[in-house]
């Protein structure tokens, strides 16, 4: 829409006016966008403005209803992922999709394996191949490791394994930084970058708006489906991208209230689980936020699902409010009072299938009963009153989950656990996928809550957000706590010196 | 206008409409249907899987399923007519019936729950197991003479009606099933179970203990029947109730409830049930040969499988069409 008329570059893909509607929910409206090849494009805009339902439409997963998708100049129709993969478009979605009894080497090059006589399938070229694959990318994962089990990280680098196998010219990638850490983030910049000189188009999607700045030319922002702008980001403020996004200013990102620190709510000695984490111990007070820190692998979430029952812990021990927790009993925790936001929404934190108000509901059944009886009726409202306070964006109520964009979903989990009223509240990556107004929220939120002197335990590979929200901030690596920071002293320097293991701070 | 559309191609109201049918054309055109007699033989062979459907739906809800079923009722009758034999009251048999009902369940259950087996497996397995001890107990005698006040009751009819007597307390169970299930925070937790397992642990609910739960509740319901179709039909073998399994899945998969797990109403379950004992009644009455109607049982359980999917599919469709055709295309770019 803005590109100079001059003869610069033509456009490898292009889409012009399209719409896309579900059931009542208008998600795309005369939308056009163009990738160029050597650019790297920023697609902008808050949870659920449509940048995944654009990404699908791209792809050929979804049809437009209306407008045309240009390749090279050509119209093209997708009718399926297939053929957009065919003409050499590569997608990484939002959420991993591989599957989790295959190898790595295998989901890779799924359905085209180098095959040997009699149509056997060549295990060893395809593990090679995807050995060179994970070298340009610069990891080390045994390409005949299963699928199950990976981090959420390593899902995305396979992910974008598996699309730099079909040599694409265009690349698209959903919120793939959203599980990253910082270095991980930067080994994919590297990639990225190298695509791009290469003439690869890139179209990248995050809530982390420095990112944007950091790797991309060029960006389009939608608002509620609709098209807002597309426009160079040299002399653009992220405030001005912002602007562009909500439609406003927005408040402060970090509001973060001076709460005085009450009784120890959380107290957590020597944990151990072995093989996964050593010795850890540390309290949180009422009124108090503690970040937990580290590279991913470091052990943070499985010390969180230790403490909160999901799995068994070999050693230690656990309180909530003086109170010693059961071993590997996470409804024993809820009774405590503890609650915990889970890094996975997917699988853990939600039942996909299942509506918005009985994933919120599914935390209160024990206490939404009348006679022994789910109280329907409470069990609407305060699923409701949740969905609203974190406001939500669905069509109904009673919509399935699955049909809410990523960042939504995020919301839903959030407001099933504060749903509960929790004295102690781990939440694991709380902000993961969310737009930056409902970040702002979320940190008002998880602020509010102190001040009514909720324990809270946060678990961020978002630096600036630990050190923006904590009060202190606890590291981990490689399964030890290795630093206690307070607030004051908090850097970002010193947190990752010691999140590496550089030095014992 | 899509809200009420999507509700009303639900698959449970699909199966209640068809059973509702089913009964309208049998009643005007099937000679014989509408007489009390053949109704009350109708209901009288269709409790035992009836029964038996109330804890396997909760079960097939939870993602797990029991195919012993049949064998424990078969034990439990053999056991029943073996104590008999030996002389002792009617009135302690029963419950000691039911109790091992309990026990047969338990360990399905603690085999499925304690060491991660599927259920599918553990209780094929059990299913030989347990109608192998009911062979060795009795052998191949056939028990017939218990008492005629407990024979009456469960062969007999209310005053003149065509309901069988038994078929209150079914009503009752019913009851109570359909509360627990649909009402109940237990009940309410098991679609999650089902649904996705892991979410469910991470919602604080006990998975293992509510499978355990279900289980136990299975093997109890499954004596109970095993001790009904001993009276009902007079005759305690080792072989009574084989193959009801089948038809108890069958139904409960016919009436909705989706074999992965996580979906369905225990109405469409008992709706379900009662279409799948009409038809077989219908088919005798029609003299269709046995071989015949156990083609169109089989072909019933794939439509079972399918035909939610499809109807969910077509729910969805129809909604996104719904949407299309309103007045979005005034938005569409004049290019
Ligand atoms: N399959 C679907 N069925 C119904 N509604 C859908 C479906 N997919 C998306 N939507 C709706 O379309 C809108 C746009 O969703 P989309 O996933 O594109 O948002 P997004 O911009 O990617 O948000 P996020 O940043 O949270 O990932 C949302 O309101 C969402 O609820
Ligand atoms: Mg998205």
């Amino acid at each position: 829409m803005t590109h100079p008329s001059d003869a610069g570059p033509s456009p490898v893909l292009a889409l012009k006016g399209i719409s896309k509607s579900f059931g009542a929910v208008r998600a795309l409206r005369d939308v056009s966008l163009e990738l160029f090849p050597g650019e790297v494009h920023a697609l902008a805009g808050e949870n659920g403005a449509g940048k995944s339902t654009l990404i699908k439409t791209l792809a050929g997963v979804h049809r437009p209803d209306a407008g045309r998708v240009l390749l090279d100049g050509e119209p093209v129709v997708f009718h399926g992922p297939g053929d957009a993969r065919d003409a050499g478009i590569a997608v990484i979605y939002q959420e991993p999709t591989l599957f989790p009894d295959l190898s790595i080497a295998e989901n890779i090059f799924m359905g085209r394996r180098p095959k040997r006589a009699l149509g056997r399938i060549d295990h060893k070229a395809t593990n090679a191949a995807t050995a060179a694959l994970m070298r340009r990318l610069g990891v080390e994962l045994d390409p005949e490791r299963p699928a199950r089990g990976l981090s959420i990280a390593d899902q995305q680098i396979v992910e974008i394994a598996k699309a730099l196998s079909f040599d694409a010219r265009v690349l698209i990638m959903d919120e793939p930084t959203a599980a990253l850490t910082g270095s991980e983030v930067a080994r994919l910049f590297g990639v990225v970058r190298t695509l791009r000189e290469q003439g690869a188009a890139v179209l990248f999607i995050s809530h982390r708006l420095e990112e944007i700045f950091q790797i991309c030319r060029r960006v389009t922002t939608l608002r509620d489906g609709a098209w807002i702008a597309s426009e160079p980001l040299d002399g653009m403020t992220e405030d001005d991208l912002v602007r562009r996004m909500v439609g406003r200013d927005l408040d402060e990102l970090y509001p973060k209230q001076d709460v005085e620190p009450g009784r120890i709510a959380l107290s957590v000695r020597r944990l151990t689980r072995e093989g996964v984490f050593t010795d850890v111990s540390f309290d949180v007070r009422q009124g108090e936020i503690v970040g937990l820190a580290g590279l991913v692998g470091a052990g943070r979430t499985e010390v969180a699902r230790a403490v909160f029952g999901v799995d068994r812990w070999d050693a230690g021990e656990v309180e909530v409010d003086g109170r010693a927790l059961t071993n590997g009993a996470p409804s024993t925790a809820m009774a405590a009072g503890l609650a915990l936001v889970p890094e996975d929404r997917r699988a853990q934190g939600l039942v996909m299938d299942m509506s918005i108000e009985r994933n919120i509901g599914l935390t209160g059944l024990r206490t939404t009963v009348r006679a022994g009886l789910v109280d329907r009726g409470a069990e609407r409202s305060r699923s409701l009153d949740w969905a609203v306070k974190l406001r939500v964006k669905y069509a109904r109520i009673a919509d399935a989950v699955s049909t809410l964009s990523g960042g939504n979903q995020q919301k839903v989990v959030l407001a099933k656990w504060l749903a509960t009223g929790p004295k102690v509240l781990i939440v694991d990556e709380p902000t993961r996928g969310i737009d930056v107004g409902t970040k702002a929220e979320v940190h008002r939120l998880l602020g509010e809550l102190a001040a009514d002197g909720v324990a809270v335990l946060m678990i961020s590979s978002d630096l600036p957000e630990v050190l923006g929200m904590a009060d202190r901030v606890l590291v981990m690596h490689e399964g030890r706590l290795t630093a206690e920071i307070p607030r004051s002293e908090a850097t970002e320097e010193r947190v990752m010196a010691a999140a590496t293991g550089r030095a014992a701070a | 206008m899509p809200d009420s559309l999507t509700r009303a191609i639900r698959w449970d109201t699909v199966v209640g409409a068809l059973l509702l049918v089913l009964l309208l054309l049998s009643f005007s055109f099937v000679d014989g249907f509408g007489n009390a007699l053949n109704l009350s033989f109708l209901i009288g062979n269709t409790l035992p899987i009836a029964l038996i459907a109330l804890p396997m739906t909760l079960l097939v809800v939870a993602g797990e399923i029991d195919l012993s079923v049949a064998s424990t009722a078969g034990l439990s009758g053999a056991v029943m007519g073996k104590l008999w034999n030996e002389g002792m009251a009617i009135e302690t048999i029963i419950p000691l019936c039911l109790v091992l009902g309990v026990v047969c369940g338990l360990v399905n259950g603690l085999l499925v729950t304690r060491l991660g087996l599927p259920s599918l497996a553990v209780t094929i397995g059990t299913l030989a197991g347990y109608r192998g001890i009911a062979q060795i107990v009795l052998g191949s005698d056939a028990v017939t003479d218990f008492p005629t006040q407990y024979l009456d009751f469960a062969a007999g009819r209310i005053g003149d009606s065509f309901l069988p007597q038994a078929f209150l307390p079914f009503l009752v169970l019913l009851a109570v099933a359909v509360v627990v299930l649909h009402a109940t925070p237990f009940g309410r937790s098991l679609f999650a179970v089902g649904a996705s397992q892991e979410a469910a642990r991470f919602a604080g609910i006990r998975v293992r203990r509510a499978k355990l739960i279900l289980f136990t509740a299975t093997g109890f319901m499954a004596s109970l029947t095993g001790v009904f179709w001993a009276l009902h039909y007079a005759s305690a073998r080792y072989d009574n109730a084989t193959g009801l399994e089948l038809s108890v899945v069958a139904a409960v998969l016919l009436g909705g409830i989706d074999f992965d797990g996580g979906k369905g109403t225990l109405g469409g379950a008992i709706a379900g049930v009662f279409l799948l004992g009409a038809l077989q009644n219908v088919m005798s009455l029609m003299n269709v040969s046995a071989q015949s109607q156990i083609v169109v049982t089989g072909v019933l359980l794939v439509v079972s499988v399918l035909g939610p999917r499809a109807a969910r599919r077509l729910a969805v469709a129809r909604a996104g069409r719904q949407a299309a055709s309103t007045p979005t295309s005034s938005l569409r770019s004049p290019s």
